[in-house]
């Protein structure tokens, strides 16, 4: 309570802000040098320093006043709590697909509170018909908040959890499941759950949002109404991605799970599916598919969950001058496999050749896929390549290093043993590698 | 209309300025992408939505929320050189541009404004497409600051910092075009206290914020980069904003036509209260009149029944022969009313019974309709011609105004148009729309910064005047004008290198140049350089001071060409003293009678003769010596 209180506030102006006995919202007045500043108390930065009150002046501003020793600091009114009233729930309608939604910590959907200048995420269903008000035309919403973590912290452990949320939503009858996360490992999580929900009767459909939620012009809305209109009514039954297809606001792209990767910082169209086309494309609620190759929705299909992971797995990439005793540290602390994300068709220095060789000695699964990102490894061209694969390391065709990665870590949470594990590496299990490689723009991205 | 004369005191006028000034800085605000427009087709064409957000007291603002239920989407048109993703909306913002907040900086401690010790970005939620991420990027630079206009003092209650928006280029039905070249711009905001008490005033408030912007040297010139916000009000009144006064001369009109709008909408509420009608007498219930024009010769409508639409009406009861009162000139509350209906309903406009019969609108038609909607003699219908869901919405939006119209003036945020009028904007956004940009780290300001600044602050417009008189021995009123004039830096360039007689130049700069403009010539298109030319052309002998003004003409219609070539084209070079000799010997013999008879006092008449000659290629003094040295020969 007293953190949200005097939220960022520290040090010598949190002194001064107790002893006025004022917290956020409050009205408060700060007479100094013959100027006089009143305005709400404003939640400080946790990088501010500990010298300024931010104030809300009467105009709307914000502005930092310095606590100098001559500056006299009164309250002047209590601040009243914004009491936030729902509107009325819209009618739901039986007919509708009923879809759930779980929040992992991606902010979705958001209030902002004029006030103090705190952005509220909006969770729960009502929370979410209250802002996206469309979501009532498209299905029956149930909400659950699994986490509220940013997606840089979530670990193994979370997608354990996740896939098994998902499982019990499943089971409870739901036509379809979105996932709300962060947009920054939602990738990684989309393959690892490709792996751990098997057999799956209807689809799963990560979502974000790369552009803040408060904002009018932010893209969560737009990506959220097409993620549950894909988890409603899409015929494929798989784990997916759903985003901005461009910089419009006009097509959703949904992506294979384990093929997709965030190939920018702050674009909306940052998901770009890599080696293939897109699954679908949803445009004006109209879901087109892109494929033949997918999995059918099937409700009496048996979901199968294989929800462990083992984080014995390492993704190491290669640079020039790296040193390779970088790759002793991993075979000495026991991890059972390694990704090599090399150079070009898959190659590493052959100053690394000893290292990895003492790896697969020692029993440690050593993979390549490429750090080129678009295409696929082949290392029977060059010598390097040659060699590599001598030394016993498994070229991993055209699947993405992130991947590979998410893979090797739920193979070893399936088994120990190294042959069990390369013949698992080696079976597409979630349209994680093909044999083909076709040529194409990716077909969402076209202007 | 007749213009009675206003007591702006007893109606209790108060008006506040905003003034926004485009900075010239080398980068935007948030990006380093150059602050300029372009005039080429787009290389980049987006189309976005924009949701209105929700506050933590479940309001959304009725007008942003009615246009994104409308489908309103905007396809957003840019270059690789004037945006990049952060105006895209793309990138999150960079640091804010300090060169930008020093000019603010300059101009707030110029004004005696107290800068603030931390500046807090803020988003200002603006949702009608201007701005890309749906909110405009603004800061409090400084706080409480005053200016002197002539001996009153107008308190300046904060300087701002703000990114300009993108521009409108078009809309077609839903469909809103926006540049966003201009999107990032900085702009300086200064706003006053509502002290301002007459149009006049208005007009000088405005004049002198300007030119102690002006006087920073670092704003942009030209029209567009400065705009003007205008808050008024009067007693039973209500506060109205006017939006993007471009032009300085107009502002004391736009006060005087938003007064005149206030009173006579004042009038009409009380006329229509005195009438009996209540604003709960307004029925919304609308007529389907489609039957009544299936024959029209009205091409409007002719054209929305053959694409199947309809006519709807609402009666109005006992608005009759208000509608067609005037507010402002060429203003009716017919227009108002259409107005709204453009806005809500996106229909074309409105016909009312107050203006038909008309536009191929029949007697016998507007009989008709009367009879439709079951009106009475004193009632006054509105129809509209669209599909059911615009008409709807349209007759809505003048049910509404109608209702505005008997409780008096009803708050709004108005647009300006070049005539001093002005047209509906939208409803007054909710004071609940800023809120911290927290993409962009607070930024203090030391007091070692505002030290420096503090040393090297340009001189206030006054004690420029002061000096002007002072340094170059200029009267008042030339000096003035020449301040006025935007050309005072101008001249101090050209009295320094040219050595030109200072009298001389600011009459040039001033009374020449406007007279040239009273004269339709485009003055603006003298560039600098030119007029620079055009003086050392004079110091040097090439061109006589009489030829100032044809050169000056000239060179405006020809871009980048010198004052020595305009006088070649224009056969102002000057004449060497011996042709001038020639000329006046000439001359003389020709009059040698009138030389005769009147000796040395012949100089007069002679005088005229030459200088009727050679106007233009010859300096008059030059002229005069000669005259009188052959003259003394003859005699």
């Amino acid at each position: 309570m007293s953190a949200e209180k005097f939220s960022g506030y520290k040090g010598e102006v949190l002194e001064v802000v107790r002893r006025v006995d004022v917290e956020i919202g409050d009205l408060i007045r700060i007479t100094k040098g013959g100027q006089v500043f009143e305005g709400i108390l404003i939640p400080r930065s946790e990088y501010g320093d500990d010298k300024h009150i931010v104030i809300k002046l009467r105009s709307g501003y914000n502005i930092g006043v310095r606590l100098t020793p001559d500056a006299k600091v009164e309250k002047v009114g209590k601040g009243e709590k914004p009491a936030f009233v729902a509107p009325p729930l819209p009618e739901q309608n039986p007919a509708l697909p009923k879809v759930s939604i779980i929040s992992t910590g991606g902010t979705i959907a958001s209030r902002v509170d004029y006030r103090t200048g705190a952005v509220r995420p909006a969770l729960t269903a009502s929370d979410l018909y209250s802002v996206v008000p469309e979501l009532a035309d498209i299905a029956r919403i149930d909400a659950q908040i699994l986490f509220s973590l940013y997606s840089e912290n979530i670990t193994p452990a979370h997608w354990t959890k996740m896939a098994k949320t998902v499982a019990e939503k499943i089971e409870e009858g739901v036509d379809g499941v979105v996932i709300a996360h962060g947009t920054d490992t939602m990738g990684y999580s989309a393959a690892a759950l490709s792996f751990a929900l098997q057999n799956l009767p209807v689809p799963v459909v990560f979502v974000g949002s790369q552009r803040s939620a408060d904002r009018p012009s932010s893209d969560a809305a737009t990506n959220l109404t097409g993620a549950v209109l894909a988890a409603a009514k899409a015929p494929f039954a798989e784990v997916a991605v759903a985003m901005h297809a461009t910089v419009s606001d006009k097509a959703i792209a949904v992506h294979r799970g384990t093929r997709v990767r965030k190939c920018h910082t702050s674009r909306r169209d940052a998901f770009k599916t890599i080696n293939a086309q897109p699954i679908a494309k949803i445009e004006e609620n109209h879901i087109v598919m892109l494929t033949d190759d997918y999995k059918k929705r099937d409700p009496s299909q048996k979901l199968t969950v294989k929800p462990n992971f083992s984080e014995e797995v390492a993704l190491i990439k290669f640079y020039p001058g790296m040193n390779p005793a970088v790759i002793d540290w991993y075979v000495d602390n026991g991890y059972k496999a390694i990704v090599l994300e090399g150079t070009g068709l898959g190659h590493v220095a052959n100053s690394l050749f000893q290292p990895i060789k003492r790896a697969v000695d020692n029993g440690v699964l050593v993979a390549m896929a490429s750090q080129c990102i678009w295409g696929r490894v082949n290392m029977s061209v060059y010598d390097t390549g040659r060699d590599l694969l001598a030394l016993g390391v498994i070229p991993l065709e055209d699947m993405l290093a992130e991947t590979a990665t998410v893979k090797l870590i739920w193979i070893f949470g399936q088994t120990s043993n190294a042959e069990e594990a390369k013949k698992l590496l080696k079976t597409n299990i979630a349209g994680e590698f093909s044999e083909r490689s076709i040529y194409g723009e990716e077909e969402t991205s076209k202007p | 209309m007749t213009t009675e004369k206003v007591d702006y005191t007893r109606i209790g006028l108060k008006v506040g300025l905003e003034v926004h000034q485009q900075l010239e800085t080398a980068t935007k605000l948030f990006c380093a992408c150059r602050p300029e427009l372009f005039k080429e087709e787009p290389q980049i064409t987006f189309l976005r939505r924009l949701r209105p957000t929700q506050s933590e007291l479940g309001q959304i603002d009725p007008a942003a929320y009615f246009e994104f239920q409308k489908g309103v989407k905007i396809l957003y048109e840019a270059n690789t050189q004037t945006a990049c993703l952060v105006e895209m909306d793309e990138e999150p913002p960079h640091p804010l541009n300090m060169e930008a907040v020093e000019i603010a900086l300059t101009a707030a401690l110029m004004m005696n404004a107290t800068p603030v010790d931390e500046i807090h970005v803020m988003r200002k939620t603006v949702i009608d497409g201007s701005n890309t991420t749906g909110f405009q990027r603004t800061c409090v630079i400084a706080l409480n600051g005053t200016i002197k206009v002539d001996e009153k003092t107008v308190p300046i209650q904060h300087v701002s910092l703000e990114e300009d928006a993108a521009r409108k280029t078009g809309e077609e039905d839903t469909l809103i075009r926006y540049r966003i070249d201009r999107l990032g711009i900085p702009l300086i905001e200064i706003a006053t206290a509502p002290v301002i008490k007459t149009p006049k005033e208005a007009g000088e408030v405005a004049l002198a914020i300007g030119k102690i912007l002006r006087a920073t040297g670092r704003v942009k010139r030209g029209l567009g980069t400065i705009r003007q916000d205008l808050n008024i009000s009067i007693i039973c009144g209500a506060l109205t904003e006017i939006k993007g006064v471009q032009e300085l001369e107009l502002i004391p009109l736009v006060v005087e036509y938003e007064v005149q709008r206030q009173l006579n909408l004042i009038k009409i509420s009380e006329e229509l209260a005195k009438a009996g009608i209540r604003p709960e007498n307004l029925k919304e219930e609308f007529f389907d009149v489609t039957e009544v024009f299936q024959q029209t010769k009205c091409k409007v409508i002719q054209k929305a029944i053959n694409k199947n639409q309809k006519v709807l009406a609402l009666k109005l009861p006992k608005f009759k022969g208000f509608l067609k009162r005037e507010l402002m000139p060429n203003i009716r509350l017919g227009t108002e009313m259409a107005d709204r209906a453009k806005f809500w309903g996106r229909v074309g406009g409105i016909f009312h019974t107050d203006e038909l019969p008309a536009y191929g609108i029949t007697a016998q038609e507007v009989e008709a309709l009367r009879k439709a909607v079951r009106v009475q003699e004193q009632d006054a219908v509105v129809f509209v011609a669209d599909t059911m869901e615009n008409a709807t919405d349209a007759l809505k939006a003048v049910l509404e105004r109608a209702r505005e119209a008997i409780k008096g003036v009803p708050e709004e945020t108005r647009a300006a148009n070049p005539d001093g009028t002005t047209r509906y904007m939208r409803p007054r956004p909710g004071a609940a729309r800023m809120y911290p940009e927290t993409d962009i780290p607070p930024i203090q300001i030391t007091q070692k910064h505002l030290e420096k600044i503090r040393t090297h602050l340009p001189e206030l417009p006054e004690q420029k005047l002061k000096r002007l008189m002072h340094e170059y021995a200029l009267n008042q009123k030339l000096a003035k004008q020449l301040m006025n004039s935007e050309h005072a830096e101008l001249f101090e360039t050209i009295v320094k290198e040219s050595k030109v007689s200072p009298t001389t130049v600011a009459a040039f700069l001033t009374e020449t140049l406007k007279a040239l403009k009273r004269d339709g010539i485009q003055t603006e298109k003298i560039s600098q350089n030119q007029i620079r030319e055009l003086f050392k052309a004079l110091a040097t002998g090439e061109i006589a001071k009489e030829a100032l003004q044809d050169i000056a003409a000239w060179l405006s219609k020809h871009e980048g060409k010198t004052p020595k070539e305009a006088a070649e084209s224009l056969g102002l070079k000057t004449l060497s003293k011996e042709e001038l000799e020639k000329i006046v010997e000439e001359i003389i013999t020709q009059n040698k009678d009138l030389v005769k008879k009147s000796g040395v006092k012949a100089f007069g008449p002679i005088m005229g003769m030459v200088m009727r000659e050679v106007r233009g290629r010859a300096n008059a003094e030059l002229v005069g010596e000669l005259i009188k040295k052959k003259l003394a020969e003859k005699v």
